[in-house]
């Protein structure tokens, strides 16, 4: 048997505000090989990772690095025991140089002031042992994603760390420099560093990586040598729906088509392609369904529609006009309606009241004010009227909507965004962190507005949901639609899988087919 | 107009610039060590104030100016740890926190003042003492350059001193690396174990060790006594020269005296037949025009750089 360098046995995670994060989660660690850890969004990736980091502490079970139980309270507990983390959202102060990123709060002294040469060769001397070619004297915020990256790996190493955590490391690099990653990981293998990768990636998983540990809904289904596995039982094993919903809707004919989307292209920050020439089209009474692996364009796409985020090329049509010039407020008055993914941020004003909240779309029209004042006696019966054909479990009106529960709070949002008749309804993982009871009726209530003649795109990473409710799909891969399904019903979790992990795609003709024409 | 280019053009208005800008530059740069900490430190006014009234009341009990220096920088640093005390620890908001020292240092003083010597207004009846001057050797001697850089009171040599201690300190020490990563991205910081509320406790003393000089100066040097209110608006001041010095030593040191000019300006102006009002509100017209001029650079230079990372979407 080979040697476990680090074991994490029986974990389970609950978050003070009720989420179980993992159950009963084992974990074991080689010394010498890169270990990917895969699964969706939500499967407990992040979590597993936060506690090996210290900077999460388990509810249950035990974490063993060399044979040692240990408990790590803070990152510095996980960094004195050889374990480095280099995080998505990079920790470098952006006006330091690469050698005052690696060396603060470990400074090297010359007399009371810093050594610089020291640090600048210090620097240098593990960039050059381990073939991560930087610049010690260069600004961090000059230098390209892929080069932060190197220094947060360095930053690691000259801490001492023998086991490195990545956490989706090329989520935001492009192909070349994910390449030149890779090398470099192959390069920290053979030198004895242990690595773990998160990905949901598997063409990338496959290429590097020993042995896989697959995770979802929080547990882990199974550990794999890279070779005795294919990337379609990955797939598997990764995406697939615990209980299956089912919802009756009435077939009728679509009507006019109320969205159209003509090759949208958009670039992020650094330049990267986010969304890709998509083109699609929702009709009145027709809900769209948009799948796809978190992080592949699908929130850029919603901020397209909504007018957040103008789009680089192409054009958003709503009932045949360009939204380009609008602003949001303006596009919400063409009758558009939004339920954020963010219902503590975007969705809702968590210290205001449910009345507050419910009519934050609407304050501004005439309808709601007289005199100049807004109209209390009418407010009050809209808001006693949504609270009750909503069933949302409040004191009242003016309860705070922070104090609700994430169902409750959600459905004070749906009912915002769909008591105003809106023609074109963006919902956007409508019932993430809602109890199935809130999920069946927010469910419920898109269906019946469906009937009514509402049209709706229906962004999810819920399989169950955008499978049952959705009546067309497409599938998002790398800011592209990579898959048309015309009846969602029939199409197998396995397939939509292989579509959502980028190994299959359809073609160009099938793909345009999303635009109805 | 004759007339005001003659009282500027003299030796003895630059060397009241440097005179008046000493307070300015002491707070100054408390402010800066703080901001850079992340932490706008508001309560400098009532700082200084504080520790004008300590040098004073300590210096007339010890007959000794030495030791009534030493008891107001320790005095602004006290109270800058009860500022730290509340805004780390108990999470009191900052603004919040500053305006109670200010109103707290606006009214106690008084309180003490009267307490100590039966006198709302000033100190005059206290036997407290002030700071000597020095003439510097060599310098003294050269014509122009002599009657304005020699002379001074020490604590105006000591504050210049204080802009290279603080160029050092920031740029070139640990501790200073672990004020700017602190201010710039408190969880990179953090994430390489370096201690956040440690690092901005020691910031906000700092700053109150130099407010507390700034504050002394006042009480021992500009004036020989302490007055109500005497700080009149430098704490704020010197915020003010801290944003427009963009966090930098230089800039602010450089700012300090621009505003410190101003102050000499509204003095000298005295001489003339303007009306005392009027130019009392020099110092504060020109912070105030400072101010925008900054922001409007500010704001064009944020353009720019909007404008350039659109201009240049997937270079690679």
């Amino acid at each position: 048997m080979q040697h476990e360098l680090l074991e994490m046995r029986n974990i389970t995670k609950v978050y003070p505000n009720g989420v179980l994060a993992n159950r009963n989660v084992n974990f074991a660690l080689r010394e010498g090989e890169i270990h990917a850890v895969v699964g969706e969004n939500g499967a407990g990736k992040s979590t597993l990772m936060k506690m090996m980091f210290g900077m999460e502490e388990p509810s249950e079970g035990e974490i063993i690095v060399r044979g040692e139980t240990v408990k790590l309270h803070s990152p510095q507990d996980a960094i004195d025991r050889g374990i480095g983390m280099v995080h998505q959202h990079f920790m470098l102060v952006p006006s330091f140089t690469v050698a005052e990123n690696m060396v603060l709060g470990m400074e090297p002294k010359k007399g009371l002031g810093i050594h610089y040469d020291e640090a600048a060769r210090m620097t240098l001397e593990l960039s050059r042992k381990y073939n991560l070619t930087v610049d010690p004297h260069a600004k961090v915020e000059h230098l390209s994603v892929g080069m932060k990256q190197k220094v947060e790996i360095l930053k690691a190493l000259i801490r001492g760390a023998k086991i490195l955590i990545l956490d989706e490391p090329t989520a935001v690099l492009t192909p070349q420099e994910t390449e030149e990653l890779f090398r470099e990981l192959k390069g920290l293998r053979a030198e004895g560093h242990t690595i773990v990768f998160i990905s949901h990636k598997l063409k990338e998983v496959k290429e590097i990586c020993d042995r896989i540990t697959i995770m979802r809904s929080g547990r882990t289904e199974g550990v794999f040598d890279t070779n005795s596995v294919t990337e379609k039982e990955i797939s598997r094993l990764m995406v697939g729906r615990d209980v299956v919903l089912k919802y009756e809707k009435d077939m009728k004919p679509y009507g006019e088509p109320i969205l159209q989307v003509k090759n949208v292209s958009s670039g992020d920050e650094q330049g990267k392609q986010v969304l890709s020439r998509v083109q699609f089209s929702v009709r009145a009474g027709e809900i769209v369904g948009i799948a796809g692996v978190e992080g592949n364009g699908q929130a850029q796409l919603v901020e397209v529609l909504t007018g957040s985020l103008p789009a680089s090329s192409g054009m958003v049509l709503i009932s045949g006009k360009d939204i380009a010039a609008n602003n949001i407020r303006e596009i919400r008055k063409m009758g558009v309606s939004y339920i954020p993914e963010d219902r503590m941020r975007q969705g809702a004003a968590k210290e205001a009241s449910i009345s507050d909240n419910l009519i934050s779309t609407r304050y501004r029209s005439k309808e709601w004010n007289k005199r100049g004042f807004m109209d209390g006696r009418k407010i009050r019966k809209l808001v006693d009227d949504l609270i009750s054909d909503y069933k949302v479990k409040c004191s009242g009106p003016a309860q705070e909507i922070g104090m609700l529960s994430g169902g409750n709070m959600q459905k004070v949002v749906v009912a915002r965004e769909c008591s105003t008749n809106p023609k074109l309804l963006i919902a956007e993982q409508p019932t993430r962190g809602v109890d199935i009871g809130a999920a069946q009726f927010i469910h419920q209530k898109l269906i019946e507005m469906r009937q009514e003649g509402c049209a709706i795109v229906l962004v999810s990473a819920d399989l169950n949901e955008i499978m049952e409710l959705s009546d067309t799909l497409l599938v998002m891969y790398g800011g592209e639609v990579v898959a048309y399904i015309d009846r969602p019903s029939e199409v197998s979790e396995e397939e939509l899988g292989l579509y959502m992990l980028g190994l299959q795609k359809q073609s160009e003709e099938e793909v345009r087919r999303a635009s109805h024409l | 107009m004759h007339s005001l280019l003659d009282v500027i053009l003299t030796t003895d208005f630059a060397f009241s610039v440097l005179r008046v800008m000493t307070p300015i530059l002491f707070a100054a740069l408390g402010a800066l060590i703080s901001n850079r900490a992340g932490i706008i430190n508001i309560g400098l006014e009532g700082i200084m104030l504080v520790s004008a009234l300590t040098g004073v009341v300590v210096s007339a009990y010890t007959h000794s100016a030495w030791v009534g220096l030493l008891a107001a920088a320790m005095g602004g640093t006290l109270i800058a740890g009860i500022l730290a005390f509340f805004t780390l620890q108990f999470k009191t908001h900052i603004i919040l926190g500053g305006i109670a020292i200010n109103l707290f240092a606006s009214g106690g003083t008084v309180f003490i003042l009267y307490l100590l010597s039966g006198d709302k207004g000033s100190s005059t009846s206290l036997p407290s003492k002030v700071l000597p001057s020095i003439d510097i050797p060599l310098i003294k001697d050269i014509p122009v350059l002599g009657p304005i850089l020699s002379g001074h009171h020490v604590l105006t040599y000591a504050a210049i001193l204080a802009v290279f201690v603080v160029y050092y300190l920031l740029n070139k020490t640990p501790l200073g690396l672990r004020i700017r990563s602190v201010g710039e991205n408190p969880h990179a910081a953090q994430s390489v174990g370096v201690s956040v509320m440690k690092t901005q406790y020691i910031a906000l003393l700092l700053s109150g060790f130099f407010a507390g000089l700034g504050g002394a100066y006042m009480s021992m040097g500009y004036l020989s006594m302490f007055s109500r209110d005497m700080t009149a608006g430098r704490g704020w001041i010197a915020l003010a020269a801290e944003a427009m010095g963009r966090g930098t030593t230089l800039g602010t040191s450089l700012t300090s005296l621009l505003f410190g000019a101003a102050d000499a300006l509204s003095n000298a102006l005295q001489v003339l037949k303007i009306p005392a009002e009027l130019i009392g509100t020099v110092p504060y017209i020109a912070t105030l025009v400072g101010l925008v001029v900054y922001a409007i650079n500010e704001t064009r230079r944020k353009n720019n750089k909007k404008l350039k990372s659109k201009s240049q979407p997937s270079a690679k």
